[in-house]
């Protein structure tokens, strides 16, 4: 079963035999995919609860032929969806039924590696993860983090601004990109940021970076390579009161303190993780704590010794301290593993991404508990707490009638809530389909008529990855009408 | 008058309507930068004050004529501050002003620009719309990232009317070191070391002497001087020194020769047929005086950057242009977007580029 899509809003009318003949005389046999059974296996991307099967799948292997099929796309009129390695959580690689599905899993080069400058040239599918081991003889790695680092490639962190568990000290990746090259629709060659600092004009680099594939196709990007401290420790500590913990990471960061990572997890995320992973987590914890030092030895050593101070005085009911690199590893094992052993624990979850201000984390939490009962469906909770970056994971079976819509219906209130409390509907998974009615919860009318007119001076067809980040107008309209005759949400609970 | 957003945004459509121009004006210490505007002032400086500063948050919120002198003094109260170290080129700069020339100091190279800590802007466009992009939280991928797109627009895109900032805490501890060094070596060791877990925060390098800031941890400081050497500078010194180099008191400075910017990639090679040079941000940003803007340009494009003319007289800003020209498509992108936020071209015309 699957959801109705929003993409349902922007139609085209494509003349697919056209269009098949005329990317047949610009691609490679085995690059053009047409067959309903070829095309089925990209029918969506994270987002599981939303599927569509793209009109045709071309799968590039240079940026010669990217800009190929961006010419043909936009003389026909045929809107494009660009996809990495689609482990994105917000459908923001969902197929468009009209349009070609553009994969860029085939530019996988690492380009260059430059030590001195700190720098790497790779292709867009490049998996976040390979960029870091090819850095690693220089003692260099990429540092922003994703859950889904294994698999994700740099062209989807860019196009979504991915974080990971250690933004709150090393940025988010648009913090850590220098340049991006890129196509227009119209196949133009795109270059947004330079190998310098910065670039004369506006800055379209932190512009493209985060626009979902709504603005450009990326084929290039240069990252910035960070040096790997010598040495991390990581603190764990466990509360038997979720407030006393969200507290804690309020005076951690109140004590001067910004650590490598600050990541919490509830009662039932412990309860999905410990039985998985063995991290070695309290089980009779309501909420532990993740802090993570990194640096020269003896920088780690004052700032462990300061972090423990501070989570003893916050009542903390037990802290440890890992005392090798296999027990570090061990303690993050647990909360990278998070989301698959939710999994395991349910047929479909939903990952929600609303970020709020850390001080509101332990009211948001009673919140989402009482929504847990309205809805009647679980929800276990991980929190990039140093950033205030929430990941409700809502569980649900798609195969009993009305789960999903509960299921939806439950991660809209909890951003809604997120937008009360003076946060957003997404702090590091985009907007894609998903989130998309949201988007006028959180902006006005014009606003959201500022954002169309913004994608406008890059696509003024609307061909890229149409139906996705900024709903229509029309849709706003619809949203704040029937918003209007529910009961607003109070953020005192 | 009282400056209200009502007062402002009327003096906006009425000048869209008439067809006129307004340049925005905060304290007025950058009006130096950019290419010579035309237009009736529109004054913010008054639209000023702190709308809400949590420390344990790390964010500030304050309207853009809040000077910069008086949020600095209540980050400082928290022991916290603008890590990005913002240059204010004059008592009344401002917070408007500091995003909208986009401009950061010498702590660039450590922690990032101004671009990286603006969190969320409330901006009024040429429609007389009032609009809220961004927010006061850390993670924020909802709609296009506009706050970012105001650092260094110059006031061409619409005005801007409260600012939102990722502040940070003090380092506990810094020192500053001293080494006599050619360029070309500078440039090597500025490099290498950046490659390393060091604590460096800033650099600046001019006739042989390269000055080396660490900030961070007293124990990563104190480790990081015992492994490069150097002579140290005592803390007054070096505070004054810093703090000359990112107010441009520094002897490089002085006279009326044209100043220049070059951004490049912090490796690239001195560029000694342009002149003497200061160095800075590990090489990535390098100043010059005087030149032939035809050949600095040429060069800073060939070394994979660019180059601003920074402080010039009103002839040669006009007659040379200030920033480095685009290229198409680029160029067209711009104009589009310029004209997205400001249809009829009312805010700060040809501070930026001739045509918009």
């Amino acid at each position: 079963m699957s959801m109705e899509s929003p993409l349902a809003d922007r139609r085209f009318a494509v003349n697919r035999g056209q269009l098949i003949r005329r990317l047949r005389e610009v691609l490679p046999a085995q690059a053009l995919l047409v067959e309903e059974e070829d095309l089925r296996p990209y029918e969506c991307d994270g987002l599981t609860a939303y599927r569509e099967v793209p009109l045709l799948v071309a799968l590039p292997d240079s940026e010669a032929q990217v800009q190929a099929i961006l010419k043909v796309c936009d003389e026909l009129k045929a809107p494009v969806v660009a996809r990495g390695a689609a482990t994105g959580l917000s459908g923001g690689a969902t197929p468009h039924p009209d349009g070609v599905l553009v994969s860029l899993a085939r530019l996988k080069r690492i380009l260059g590696i430059d030590p001195l400058s700190r720098t790497a040239v790779v292709q867009p599918g490049v998996r976040n993860l390979a960029v870091s081991e090819a850095a690693a003889p220089y003692g260099l790695y990429y540092a922003p983090d994703p859950s889904s680092q294994i698999a994700c490639t740099i062209g989807g962190n860019v196009a979504e601004n991915a974080g990971g568990v250690h933004c709150l000290k090393y940025g988010l990746t648009v913090h850590n990109v220098l340049r991006v090259r890129g196509l227009t629709i119209a196949g133009e060659v795109v270059e947004f940021g330079s190998a310098a600092l910065d670039s004369p004009g506006y800055d379209l680099l932190a512009l493209v970076t985060g626009s979902e594939g709504l603005l450009a196709v990326i084929t290039e990007v240069t990252v910035k390579l960070t040096p790997r401290p010598e040495l991390a420790q990581v603190v764990i500590a466990s509360f038997d009161d979720v407030r006393k913990a969200g507290d804690a990471v309020a005076s951690v960061i109140a004590a001067g303190i910004i650590p490598a990572g600050l990541e919490m997890m509830d009662r039932k995320a412990i309860h999905a993780v410990e039985p998985y992973v063995n991290a070695g987590y309290d089980m009779a914890a309501e909420a532990v704590l993740l802090c993570e030092s990194d640096g020269t030895p003896e920088e780690v050593a004052e700032e462990i010794e300061r972090v423990t101070a501070v989570l003893e005085d916050s009542g903390a009911a037990g802290v440890r301290v890992s005392q090798s690199e296999a027990e570090r590893l061990r303690f993050w094992a647990g909360r990278k593993a998070a989301f698959p052993a939710v999994g395991r624990m349910t047929p479909d979850y939903l990952c929600m991404d609303g970020t709020i201000p850390r001080k509101h984390l332990a009211e948001m939490l009673e919140a989402i508990a009482e929504l847990s009962t309205k809805y009647r469906l679980r929800c276990a909770n991980v929190f990039h707490a140093g950033d205030g970056n929430l990941h409700p994971l809502i569980m649900y079976d798609a195969n009993q009638p009305g789960e999903l819509a509960r299921a939806a219906a439950f991660g809209a209130e909890i951003l809604e809530l997120s937008v009360r409390f003076g946060g957003t509907i997404t702090g590091e998974h985009g907007v894609g389909i998903e989130k998309i009615m949201l988007m006028a919860e959180q902006f006005s009318l014009a606003e959201i008529a500022a954002f169309h007119r913004l994608k406008a001076a890059f696509d003024e067809g609307g061909l890229l990855n149409p139906g996705k980040g900024v709903p229509t107008l029309a849709r706003c309209r619809e949203y704040t009408q029937a918003r209007a005759g529910r009961p607003a949400i109070s953020p005192e609970g | 008058m009282t400056t209200t957003i009502d007062s402002l945004r009327e003096r906006v459509n009425q000048t869209a309507a008439s067809g006129g121009r307004l340049v925005i004006r905060g304290g007025g210490s950058k009006s130096f930068y950019g290419r010579p505007e035309q237009g009736d002032p529109l004054e913010v400086g008054d639209w000023r004050g702190i709308v809400a500063y949590e420390p344990t948050e790390l964010v500030v919120t304050a309207r853009a004529g809040t000077p910069l002198r008086d949020l600095a003094a209540a980050l400082a109260e928290r022991g916290q501050w603008l890590a990005f170290e913002p240059p204010r080129f004059g008592d009344g700069a401002t917070v408007g002003g500091m995003l909208a020339a986009g401009l950061s100091g010498p702590r660039r190279q450590a922690v990032g620009a101004v671009r990286d800590f603006v969190l969320g802007v409330r901006v009024l466009n040429g429609l007389g719309e009032v609009l809220s992009f961004g927010g006061r939280v850390m993670k924020n991928v909802a709609g296009y990232d506009v706050p970012r797109l105001m650092a260094g627009s110059l006031g061409t895109l619409g005005v801007l009317l409260e600012v939102s900032l990722k502040v940070l805490p003090r380092p506990v501890a810094e020192k500053s070191l001293r080494f006599s060094v050619a360029e070309a070596a500078a440039l090597r060791m500025l490099n290498e070391w950046a490659g390393r877990p060091l604590p460096i925060s800033a650099s600046a390098w001019h006739q042989g002497v390269l000055t080396l800031r660490l900030s961070g941890a007293a124990a990563a400081v104190a480790e990081a001087h015992r492994g490069l050497g150097g002579e140290a500078l005592d803390d007054a010194s070096a505070e004054t020194f810093w703090e000359d180099l990112r107010e441009q008191r520094h002897p490089f400075f002085a006279g009326d020769e044209p100043l220049w910017r070059l951004s490049l990639p912090s490796s690239a090679e001195p560029q000694q047929v342009l002149g003497p040079t200061l160095v800075e941000w590990g090489g990535a940003q390098r100043w010059l005086r005087g030149g032939d803007a035809r050949t600095i340009r040429a060069a800073a494009v060939a070394a994979g950057g660019h180059a601003t003319l920074f402080r010039a007289d009103v002839a040669s800003r006009a007659e040379v242009g200030v920033f480095q020209p685009l290229s198409e498509p680029l160029a067209r992108i711009q104009r589009r977007l310029k004209h997205a936020f400001d249809p009829h071209g009312v805010f700060n015309a040809g501070r930026m580029y001739p045509d918009f």
